[in-house]
């Protein structure tokens, strides 16, 4: 049965969940450090767009670090990983550098994209990580489609699916939803809800609100799950529920992760703080922010100090830096790369690729 | 040589990729335990079953973005509309992920799928059913569109874009699914299967004095204006069948036309910036000093797809008028 929404309970220890109690204070710390260099990269970043270096949109994930970190830290050989366009965070957390990820954003040949996608299109097939997708919802049929050949080839593993909480009323994603549900396909659909689809809110954009929007998955027969995505012990503890499921039945799930953005939609999203207060903003910031909230878990632990923080701020600080400054020392790509990456068979210059004309400018 | 059907030809096709390639599978709607809505997939199901001839429900933009999703991951899914028309349903996954996502990963995708279905007119199913999207489609750089006229091109055709890296569109029509045509056992063949490369152009009849240019079911309402005008007036039109629109041979277009000085393109799709447009546009830049003519286009009268059936008929080409158009240029 549908479950109320419920105000996110703080009574159940998932420190103690298996998959958090295995964890070393090396693991702990790499968590965290990996939401500070997302920070990191994501607040130089804007610093360069808005100093007119970038083209196009710039989708800041300051605020939502821990739903890519903890989602992805219980990720294996064969898990894969599919977001919409606030992908930056998502391709630090499978391991893209900060300097591909940077020079894609300055538009350079050196990006992860050779500068042929931006900031909503990030791919690293090599880790797992389909992209990067620019159009709402579009990627949900594409994440079925990467845990339909998982099963097709008999593989143990599961796609990861990332989408807004503006995404779910499109009609691709419920038509992903009944095709994951009716051919049993190991897909999570990760709902990141901060609460407003640009600039409207979830409840002037999604009916019946006060049960949440995972609980839509009812309606297909499917697993699902709301969880307090300030609290990375529970976004893992309970996001290995819906991953062993896929391991193991070879099920999907939606799992809705509650979180927050403090930027606008995009960085040239002027009504920012029109449609949300700024007392809002800052009550997140200073109670719910994720990455306060594990630094503070561990210094409670003892696995860091203040300090240690403060420097690994810098040091990711620094690292975004650089990342910049090799960006713009790299070159753009040439004008004869423009026509570079269009058709396979024409980039190995195979026969289909020399028969026939390709281009018509 | 034996003769069967353009829809047994696609059959064949499949059957014989589906054998080659474990990871060839076929996705539709209706395409399994119905047998195809047009019977293009009957009997691959009890041959290959459910792992390999897969039943989608009705939900274009979900089963096509699935199959495009899967096939990132090395699957090759031979996806089946039951009428290309509901491309449209799927569009965004069409245009927007399977055409664009090899450029915006600088290279590192690519989706080896093909789409295929019914593309045409001519079936008094009103304007929803009727859609001719093969100038839409080739307008998108990363797609390619193919679209044959005899069960021979057919086959050649589909085996060739199954095993073509990028994505294929590949647009049949229902008026040629009976149609029966010479199509050589595999044992006759040097290579001991029928492969026919995208991207060309095949001269279906020689001619010396006009070059009637098309492609899908027009090459063959082309075929029999052509015996029209050699029986009543004594023209002698060479037809040329595109079979790919994209990629697109060129050289046997401009060579047909530089030896024969008249162009004409047929074609069932709209006028507007159809792929006559492209083609007449190439003529008069490539061959203008060639032409002794004007290059003229004959399209579907441009109003979405009527339903009546005697209108039909008159909407899209006919060889009479074929004939009409072309007298006007000799």
């Amino acid at each position: 049965m549908a479950k109320k929404k419920a105000e996110h309970q703080t009574d159940t220890d998932y420190a103690q969940d298996p998959v958090n109690a295995k964890l070393s204070a090396e693991d702990k710390i790499d968590l965290l450090r990996q939401m500070v260099r997302i920070r990191r990269f994501e607040t130089v970043s804007l610093k360069y767009y808005q100093q007119g270096k970038m083209g196009g949109f710039l989708h800041l994930y300051i605020g939502q670090e821990s739903v890519a970190v903890g989602t992805i830290s219980l990720c294996g050989e064969n898990d894969h990983i599919i977001t919409a366009y606030r992908d930056h965070g998502h391709a630090l957390s499978v391991g893209m550098s900060m300097n591909e990820c940077m020079a894609e954003l300055f538009g350079k040949k050196t990006g992860c994209s050779k500068g042929k996608g931006g900031s909503m299109h990030y791919f690293a097939p090599d880790k797992n990580y389909w992209g990067g997708h620019g159009i709402v919802a579009g990627q949900t049929p594409l994440g079925a489609g990467l845990a339909f050949a998982l099963k097709y080839k008999g593989l143990k593993g599961c796609c990861l699916c990332y989408l807004g909480d503006g995404a779910v009323n499109q009609g691709a994603y419920h038509e992903a939803l009944n095709l994951a549900e009716l051919w049993d396909l190991p897909v999570i659909y990760v709902i990141e809800n901060n609460g407003y689809s640009m600039g409207t809110s979830q409840e002037r954009s999604s009916a019946h609100p006060e049960i949440g929007l995972a609980a839509r998955a009812e309606a297909y027969g499917m697993e699902w799950d709301q969880i307090n995505g300030e609290n990375l012990y529970e976004v893992r503890a309970r996001t290995q529920v819906a991953i062993d499921r896929a391991h193991n039945e070879g099920r999907p799930t939606v799992i809705e992760i509650d979180t927050y953005r403090y930027k606008g939609h995009s960085v040239a999203d002027a009504n920012a703080e029109k449609y949300r207060t700024k007392e809002e903003i800052q009550k997140y910031m200073n109670e719910h922010d994720p990455l306060t909230l594990w630094k503070d878990q561990l210094v409670s632990e003892g696995v860091v100090t203040e300090d240690d923080f403060k420097a690994m701020m810098k040091e990711a600080g620094e690292e975004a830096e650089a990342a910049a400054r090799f960006a713009q020392q790299s070159d753009f790509p040439d004008e004869s790369e423009i026509l570079d990456d269009v058709y396979w068979e024409v980039d190995n210059d195979t026969e289909a690729g020399n028969t026939g004309r390709h281009f018509f400018h | 040589m034996r003769e069967i059907t353009y829809r047994q030809a696609l059959n064949e096709a499949l059957d014989e990729e589906l054998a080659r390639d474990e990871n060839v599978c076929i996705i539709g709607e209706e395409v399994a335990q119905y047998n195809g809505a047009y019977k293009v997939t009957e009997g691959l199901w009890d041959k290959w079953g459910d792992k390999r001839v897969i039943d989608a429900p009705i939900s274009e933009a979900g089963f096509i973005g699935m199959g495009i999703g899967a096939s990132m991951l090395g699957i090759r899914p031979v996806m089946e509309l039951m009428f290309f028309s509901f491309a449209y349903v799927a569009f965004d996954q069409m245009m927007n992920n399977a055409a664009t996502v090899r450029y915006m990963s600088g290279g590192l995708i690519n989706v080896p799928i093909v789409v295929r279905g019914p593309a045409n007119g001519g079936t008094n199913v009103g304007a929803t059913h009727s859609h001719t999207p093969e100038n839409i489609f080739a307008n998108m750089p990363g797609l390619k569109v193919v679209s044959p006229a005899t069960p021979r091109d057919a086959k050649g055709l589909l085996k060739q874009s199954i095993r073509d890296n990028d994505p294929v569109y590949f647009m049949e029509n229902t008026l040629l699914y009976g149609e029966k045509g010479p199509v050589p056992e595999n044992d006759e063949l040097p290579d001991g299967e029928l492969l026919i490369p995208l991207g060309k152009a095949e001269v279906k009849k020689e001619g010396a004095d006009l070059s009637l240019i098309a492609h899908g079911r027009a090459v063959i309402t082309c075929l029999k204006a052509a015996e029209i005008l050699q029986a009543e007036h004594g023209i002698d039109a060479e037809v040329v069948d595109l079979r790919s629109i994209r990629p697109l041979d060129e050289e046997t277009i401009l060579e047909s036309v530089r030896k024969t000085n008249r162009a004409v393109y047929v074609e069932e799709n709209k006028p507007f910036c159809g792929v006559g447009a492209q083609i007449a546009s190439m003529i008069q830049e490539q061959a203008f000093d060639y032409l002794d003519a004007p290059v003229l286009r004959i399209s579907s009268i441009d109003s979405p797809a009527i339903y009546s059936p005697p209108l039909e008929k008159k909407q899209l080409p006919y060889p009479e008028l074929v004939v009409e158009r072309a007298l006007s240029i000799c």
